[in-house]
């Protein structure tokens, strides 16, 4: 393997910040709409009805929850996949954040589902026609693959540190074997999930967006088309290294480190073409089933449709093929940002702003329940990841106790 | 990751594509039906005979534990001011239009599930709870669903109605097409009440028959068109009336099924596992010539 000064390792800082309790603030009230939710039922915090069944909950919660965790899987292919090893540093953080993120979709949707104790239903009862069904099982199925590729950061946490106190100490050896057994068989399967990760990956992200592709006319033309599984697939592949240099960069600040810049550049020169592909689909899209007709009407869905092209796609795509935006952290991360942006508002544009029911009495507008709810889980996963992050070996740290053997380790370059 | 020699990488990746293949096969046994049946019977709606009594709305409630009230009270025709909805305690309604031709005789049209032919909900359903049974009805059944809602994103007509305001098993609901009483030989709730013989209840077949004669020997009357006869691929419930149908409320479909294009996708995507399956072989491929030829660039 390659040699680096970098080595994953638990972040040493204190788990409270005026930040972190705000978090907390956030999280809690969440989780008191959440509560009564569950014990009033759906209609008590939503604004859903029978002509808006669908919310922010599976627009935001779902939909780009699903999408903003595609770091992991583009990373994952990356790195493992077509073994570009000097982003290996990165993999783990983005892994985790898949694993946080799909696991708040999972929640989610028990939430949102009107019979939460039956999520289990789809993995016996099946229907192969259901655009959904195939979604579920793959996200179920991934969750697993994440939770897999995960054990090895803890087994790497445990292993000659298992110290098991009073009457368990004689446990401590037998525990150590068995980590060391599993870690030693994970590492021989390991590229089996990692594989499995990504096809399950471009299967359910492509799926999302076949979803909305049956609800035929009650949904706006400017988004309504028969490629959507193909455009929901490229704009996940597209926000997945931003993602990524989006979470470094606020990593990097939280715990005050050094952004990782020269991986970060070289990821953000990946964005522009994959980007532009994205564009091109989408544009191309719009002229081939001539639904540029739409903008010219000045309404919500127009407005948002050019926020969503404009804000989200060509001025970050214009800013990626920038030079010095590339080696600027602030302008990297406003560039990533706005990717993200560009996401997040197309799926909600999809699943929301899109969705026009023929028979209305009102439009939708989520509810201060939906919201603090969505607001809440966002919270939780960002404190989840600080625990994680300051216990667990994720973020790559320069390495006190290495000292380089050879010559040929350039200090000076890295930097 | 690092011990991975070829033969290794190969043995793993065959017991894995046996496995998927293994699962592929094995569909797991459905009670959920979509059957399309010959001899499926309908309801045909005209809605030059109703007279907007809204007997019907009454029937329905009674035959699906709904409270009802009183039939008296159904004599209100105030509720005709808004258009109203089929929801979870009403699964079918009555709306009243003006009529161009007499503004003394409006035009009341009944609205429940049409019983699609090639029902969008039957296809969307995650867990597959809903069925196109032998004899038109669309059902939905309790035991598997789970609440998702995706049937009321995906139906043109907007019907299926969701319980919001259930904690524990909230239901979705919709017209079952008297299920139950239609199996032990009865009409359907509303058709039997009826006192105007608005709704004739028969085999689909017949029931086109039945309103192209009327369509045709009554030309000034009806407009040529019978709504359902291939809306969305065909509907069990049909109407005809004296006004277009846009101007009924009826929403203006084209005549392919709605789950059309969605499952074509997804069979696409999904033609016998055949497109992951190489996907992954592909990725297997590429994973195990980056890593060797980045092995021999490392022993150098």
């Amino acid at each position: 393997m390659m040699n680096s000064y970098m080595k994953p390792t638990p972040v040493s800082k204190k788990f409270f910040t005026p930040g972190v309790i705000v978090l907390v603030v956030l999280a809690i009230n969440g989780l008191t709409f959440l509560f009564a939710r569950l014990v009033f039922g759906i209609g008590s915090v939503t604004n859903l009805n029978n002509q808006y069944p669908w919310g922010i909950w599976i627009g935001i919660d779902v939909a780009a929850g699903v999408a903003l965790a595609a770091g992991g899987f583009t990373t994952a292919a990356l790195g493992h996949v077509i073994h570009r090893t000097h982003y290996q540093d990165i993999v783990r953080p983005a892994l985790l954040t898949a694993l946080l993120g799909y696991t708040f979709v999972a929640l989610s949707v028990s939430m949102d589902i009107g019979r939460w104790y039956y999520i289990w239903h789809p993995l016996i009862m099946w229907n192969g026609t259901s655009a959904l069904f195939e979604v579920g099982i793959c996200v179920m199925i991934y969750m697993t693959v994440l939770y897999i590729e995960f054990l090895p950061i803890i087994t790497e946490r445990f292993i000659n540190h298992v110290h098991l106190r009073g009457i368990l100490s004689t446990l401590n050896r037998p525990v150590e074997k068995m980590l060391l057994l599993l870690d030693r068989g994970l590492s021989k399967v390991m590229f089996v999930f990692i594989i499995l990760g990504v096809v399950l990956s471009t299967l359910h992200q492509s799926s999302l967006g076949t979803l909305m592709i049956i609800a035929g006319p009650k949904m706006h033309p400017l988004w309504q088309t028969p490629v959507l599984p193909l455009l929901f697939l490229l704009s996940a592949i597209s926000v997945g290294f931003p993602m990524v240099i989006f979470e470094s960069i606020l990593a990097s600040r939280s715990f005050g480190l050094k952004p990782e810049m020269k991986i970060l550049s070289s990821l953000g020169t990946m964005v522009a073409p994959i980007l532009g592909v994205y564009l091109a689909f989408k544009i191309g899209d719009m002229f081939i089933r001539e639904t540029f007709v739409y903008l010219t009407e000045f309404n919500t869905a127009s407005v948002m449709f050019v926020i969503e092209v404009l804000f989200g796609v060509i001025i970050p795509l214009r800013m990626f093929l920038s030079k010095e935006v590339l080696k600027s952290p602030l302008w990297l991360f406003i560039a990533s940002s706005l990717v993200i942006f560009g996401v997040l508002l197309n799926r909600i544009n999809n699943f929301v702003t899109a969705y026009t029911p023929p028979y209305s009495f009102g439009s939708y507008f989520p509810s201060i329940g939906e919201i603090s709810v969505t607001i809440g889980f966002a919270s939780l996963l960002i404190l989840l990841y600080r625990i994680i992050v300051l216990n667990f070996p994720i973020i790559s740290l320069p390495d006190k106790h290495y000292t380089p053997h050879t010559k040929f380790a350039i200090k000076g370059s890295e930097q | 990751m690092k011990k991975q020699n070829r033969r290794d990488f190969f043995k793993t990746a065959a017991i894995l594509g046996t496995t998927i293949a293994g699962i592929s096969t094995k569909t797991a046994k459905a009670e959920a039906k979509n059957i399309l049946s010959e001899d499926r019977m309908g309801v045909l709606v005209d809605t030059t005979v109703c007279i907007g009594c809204r007997n019907c709305e009454w029937a329905c409630k009674n035959a699906h534990d709904l409270s009802s009230g009183p039939l008296e009270k159904y004599g209100d025709w105030s509720v005709f001011k808004h258009m109203r909805r089929p929801d979870a305690k009403s699964l079918t309604v009555v709306n009243e239009y003006n009529n161009p031709k007499n503004a003394n005789i409006p035009i009341n049209v009944k609205v429940q599930c049409m019983h699609c032919d090639h029902p969008a909900c039957v296809s969307a359903c995650i867990v597959g709870a809903f069925s196109k049974n032998e004899n038109g009805a669309v059902t939905w059944n309790t035991k598997k669903c789970i609440g998702c809602r995706y049937c009321m994103v995906a139906c043109p007509f907007q019907v299926p109605a969701f319980e919001y305001d259930k904690a524990i098993n909230p239901e979705i609901r919709k017209c079952d097409f008297c299920f139950e009483r239609t199996k032990v030989g009865k009409l359907p709730a509303c058709v039997e009440i009826c006192p105007v013989e608005a709704l004739t209840y028969g085999s689909r077949n017949d029931l086109i028959k039945i309103a192209r004669n009327r369509i045709k020997r009554n030309p000034e009357l009806y407009k040529s068109h019978i709504y359902g006869e291939y809306e969305v691929g065909g509907t069990s419930w049909l109407y005809i009336a004296s006004e277009e149908f846009q101007k009924l409320a009826f929403p203006k479909l084209n005549d392919k099924p709605a789950p059309g294009v969605s499952e074509s996708i997804q069979h696409g995507i999904f033609a016998y596992f055949v497109p992951p399956a190489s996907l992954y072989a592909l990725l297997g491929g590429l994973m195990w010539i980056t890593k060797k030829r980045k092995d021999s660039g490392e022993a150098e």
